[in-house]
């Protein structure tokens, strides 16, 4: 039984070495952020951050199915981490938005006569706000944003006033009904700080999701930072959030 | 939890336009309603005890004592349902050990403790001390017992002792009322500091809380009284009845006038929201906001009461109307707590669409335990009416 | 001289003050969690324990270290920018031990629908296909294989990508119109269509070919004065090509 997991940790661990030409020509090209680490994480030294260029979403709802099983959210469709919606603009200027149990059995084509001006759709997920409301309004601490900017809940602490849940302008909060604490999208904080990406980045097929660091030069967030004009979703909040858009309609809320 | 699910499939059925998938759950329901109507109730009472107090206002003298047990009895009851909706009431202590300072939740304990330790509890005691100290050795058995308990040994009742203890009464109910404005405003603001809900982001929002609160208090004191001297077998004193019935007439009338600026003010400002709104008032909240708070709760008392206060009617009607009246505010400031609370839930954050609320009959936030928490205060009352009997015959001097 | 005496009443309620502060901060020393207030207010162990969490997919540099055939397959096709765990489903345990737990391989249609089945809302030039047209019954890896997908014969139709491009001309009047009477493509766009974009006509005349007044085109096509009408704009401007007669 130990061999399984021994090896496991052995792989994790290898990841987290400072990478040398043996170690390279070993495990190949190591994943993004690997040639940063020393023995161990220090969350000093990073700043997350999220991108998603909306005209690559293909609604395909890979992120919000690996987002459920990486992270063992409730199949049940009223809890999502993450979740895609479609927007469709009409002619007459009607939108409609839908998002059938998040997306995670991607969609299904709505035939309509009606002459459709745009359609398109749209991840969402916690925004790790810079100023989280949610954060602001926990009684007790156990939500909290940590030294490397990822907005956490402390399962252990939390009370379950949802407070929190009424705080998120975004809807990005549920009350898990197993642990009856709030949850929410943790930028896959336990992959992030092993150096893997994300669940739903790691899935995207078209990398309309971009992680990385939001203040170091070379990160493929700050590449997307440099080449885009970038939107937030309800900026007049000043929430702040760290998750930016390109490509954002203005019909997004 | 699978019941859980089909409730929330059930609801999920129900919504119009689109909300975003974790809204399907109403996270604060009917406890939490009730919650702020129990709070209002007690800063409602004792500001009402306060006007004896500190405005001299000698009319309402005899529903003082009533109105500090009533205040008491409420404030013992109101963390209840809020402790009851909580996903972990064992770690409620969690508020008091590292309590989040910029949390408007969190000074929730220390007002409460404030509140009940330094304020009411303190203003009681020193209020029936004297008559403790002299119950304590009038009555005999456990009651004896209890009064020497609730005098803490301090039976020391020359008259320089009792002149102090009506200083202090004067003191505490001066920190008393701003301590009650706080307690309610601070409830106000919980709902109104919360700027990603454009129904209840609102500087207006304490303001409107503290009005509304003053007016259920003044309406409960009033049918305490108006009740127990029934029960008692004697007549209401007219001329309190009709200082209380002229409080509450115009204290409801700034509540409506605040409550119109508030509504006024947003049909003006027009922003973002109000379409989202404009739906939610006309369609799930139209029975219980236009109807029930507007006409029944507020529209009707007042009126009610402006014909039973100025008119020439025998006493017997004038306390009828002002009966009525008061009942018909308790229901309408009820609506009022259901309907920012509940109403402030019922749209998507994405101002696209409406859901539904159903209410449980059992069940942790059911109705039959709602309805619990709105009988246990009466009962707490009735207690400590029993032990600290207000009414003046009573006074042992 | 008499010094004054605390009133009786108010010691008696001190010490039981007294007492409650002391409780409360006793039991505050007790129960506040040790790593508490050390990197904020929270709880600083809740870091470590959130980032204890176990990963379930394992990433796609955990694949290709053993997988190399297929990686270096789809290393080059339209399938390169995907991470294995795409279709297959998280492979962390298969990763440990690859002998006692096998990854999902996806072998009917249902898989590659989510992303190739056709949608408005996807972004134009995303190859897509109409399920119930598109060889019904066929799995799909007969025709295509899933780390190099390149169609086994190039697309006959452009709609193969441009579905609803194709669907608003379909029913418009420029349905006669070949896509490449107005877009000139090379046939590498086929193969690999960022590497050659196809080309859109630059004036007003081209569209003149067949809408002026002395065009040589059929008699009902509508006509105007390529002089007047419209201005300074050009014509697409206005009028959507593939829906022209729309206002």
């Amino acid at each position: 039984m130990a061999t399984t997991c021994e090896r496991r940790e052995f792989l994790l661990k290898l990841l987290q070495l400072p990478c040398s030409a043996v170690l390279l020509s070993m495990c190949g090209p190591l994943p993004l952020f690997a040639d940063e680490k020393k023995e161990g994480y220090d969350a000093g030294e990073h700043y997350y951050g999220m991108g998603i260029q909306v005209d690559k979403c293909i609604g395909c709802g890979r992120c919000a199915e690996a987002c459920k099983a990486e992270n063992d959210v409730l199949r049940q469709p009223y809890y999502f981490r993450t979740w895609v919606e479609r927007y469709v603009v009409y002619g007459d200027g009607e939108v409609t938005v839908d998002s059938p149990e998040g997306g995670i059995h991607g969609f299904s084509a709505a035939e309509s006569d009606r002459e459709v001006l745009r359609s398109f759709f749209v991840p969402k997920l916690c925004n790790h706000c810079d100023n989280p409301p949610c954060v602001q309004v926990c009684p007790v601490g156990a939500t909290f944003k940590s030294v490397d900017g990822v907005i956490l809940v402390d399962k252990d602490y939390c009370i379950g006033c949802r407070y929190c849940i009424q705080a998120c302008p975004y809807g990005a909060r549920y009350l898990d009904p197993r642990t009856k604490t709030a949850d929410k999208c943790t930028f896959c904080y336990h992959r992030i700080t092993k150096g893997l990406l994300p669940a739903c980045v790691e899935v995207c097929p078209t990398q309309a999701r971009v992680f990385g660091e939001l203040k170091a030069m070379s990160s493929p967030l700050r590449r997307l930072m440099r080449m885009s004009q970038l939107q937030v979703l309800k900026p007049y909040l000043n929430t702040e959030p760290k998750v930016l858009y390109s490509e954002l309609d203005r019909e997004v809320r | 939890m699978d019941e859980l699910f089909k409730q929330l499939a059930e609801s999920l059925s129900q919504v119009s336009g689109f909300i975003y998938p974790n809204e399907a759950e109403l996270h604060w329901a009917l406890l939490v309603v009730i919650y702020p109507y129990l709070t209002g109730l007690v800063a409602g009472a004792f500001i009402l005890a306060s006007l004896e107090k500190v405005f001299k206002v000698k009319e309402v003298e005899p529903t003082y004592r009533l109105a500090m047990l009533t205040a008491l009895a409420f404030l013992i009851v109101a963390p209840m349902p809020l402790l009851a909706h909580l996903g972990h009431p064992e770690r409620s202590f969690e508020i008091f050990l590292t309590p989040h300072f910029e949390s408007a939740m969190a000074m929730f304990g220390f007002v409460y403790a404030w509140y009940l330790m330094v304020v009411l509890l303190l203003e009681i005691w020193f209020e029936y001390r004297a008559d403790v100290v002299k119950w304590s050795e009038s009555q005999k058995g456990w009651r004896r017992l209890a009064y020497r308990l609730i005098s803490l040994g301090s039976n020391d009742i020359s008259p320089k002792a009792v002149a102090f203890d009506q200083k202090a009464v004067h003191t505490i109910t001066l920190i008393g009322i701003p301590s009650a404005f706080l307690l309610h405003g601070y409830v106000g603001f919980i709902f109104g500091s919360v700027k990603a809900n454009p129904w209840w982001s609102s500087v207006l929002m304490p303001i409107v809380f503290l009005f509304s609160a003053i007016v259920s208090g003044i309406a409960l004191v009033l049918l305490l009284y108006y009740f127990t001297t029934l029960v008692r077998r004697k007549t209401p004193e007219m001329s309190c009845l009709n200082k209380l019935a002229s409080f509450l007439l115009y204290t409801l009338i700034v509540d409506l006038s605040l409550e119109t600026l508030d509504f006024i003010h947003r049909l003006y400002e027009s922003e973002e929201s109000i379409k989202i709104l404009s739906e939610l008032i006309f369609s799930k909240l139209f029975l219980s906001l236009t109807i029930v708070q507007i006409l029944l709760g507020t529209i009707g008392p007042i009126l009610l009461l402006a014909i039973a206060r100025f008119s020439r009617l025998p006493d017997e009607l004038k306390r009828v109307g002002y009966f009525i009246a008061a009942l018909l505010i308790q229901v309408g400031i009820f609506s009022t707590r259901w309907n920012v609370v509940i109403g402030g839930q019922l749209f998507s954050k994405s101002l696209r669409g409406l859901t539904v609320y159903k209410m449980q009959l059992v069940g942790a936030e059911g109705l039959l335990v709602g309805i619990g928490f709105l009988i246990l205060p009466f009962l707490i009352l009735f207690l400590l009416v029993k032990l600290l009997p207000p009414w003046q015959e009573s006074r042992s001097s | 001289m008499r010094t004054f005496r605390i009133p009786d009443q108010v010691a008696r309620l001190a010490v039981l003050f007294a007492v409650a502060v002391v409780a409360l901060v006793v039991v505050r020393h007790i129960f506040v969690p040790k790593s508490f207030g050390k990197l904020g207010h929270y709880r600083a162990a809740a870091v470590d324990e959130i980032a204890s969490q176990s990963v379930r997919y394992a990433g796609m540099q955990t694949c290709v270290e053993c997988h190399t055939e297929e990686a270096e397959k789809k290393s080059s096709s339209f399938h390169r920018g995907l991470a294995c765990e795409v279709c297959h489903g998280p492979a962390s345990e298969h990763a440990s031990d690859p002998e006692a737990k096998k990854p999902f391989v996806p072998r009917e249609r249902g898989a590659c629908l989510y992303c190739h089945n056709y949608l408005p809302s996807r972004p134009t030039g995303f190859p897509q296909i109409l399920e119930k047209l598109h060889n019904p019954m066929k799995p799909c890896p007969t025709c295509h294989n899933p780390h190099d997908p390149t169609p086994p014969h190039v697309p006959g139709t452009c709609s193969a990508c441009h579905a609803s491009i194709a669907r608003i001309k379909a029913i418009s009047h420029h349905d006669s119109l070949e896509c490449e009477t107005c877009h000139e493509a090379s046939p590498q766009h086929r193969q690999d269509p960022r590497s050659a974009l196809p080309k859109k006509p630059t004036n007003r005349e081209f569209c003149g070919k067949c809408h002026a007044q002395n065009a040589p085109s059929a008699k009902e096509i509508r006509r105007i004065d390529l002089a007047t009408h419209g201005g300074r704009y050009l014509c697409w401007q206005c009028h959507y090509p593939h829906y022209p007669e729309g206002r």
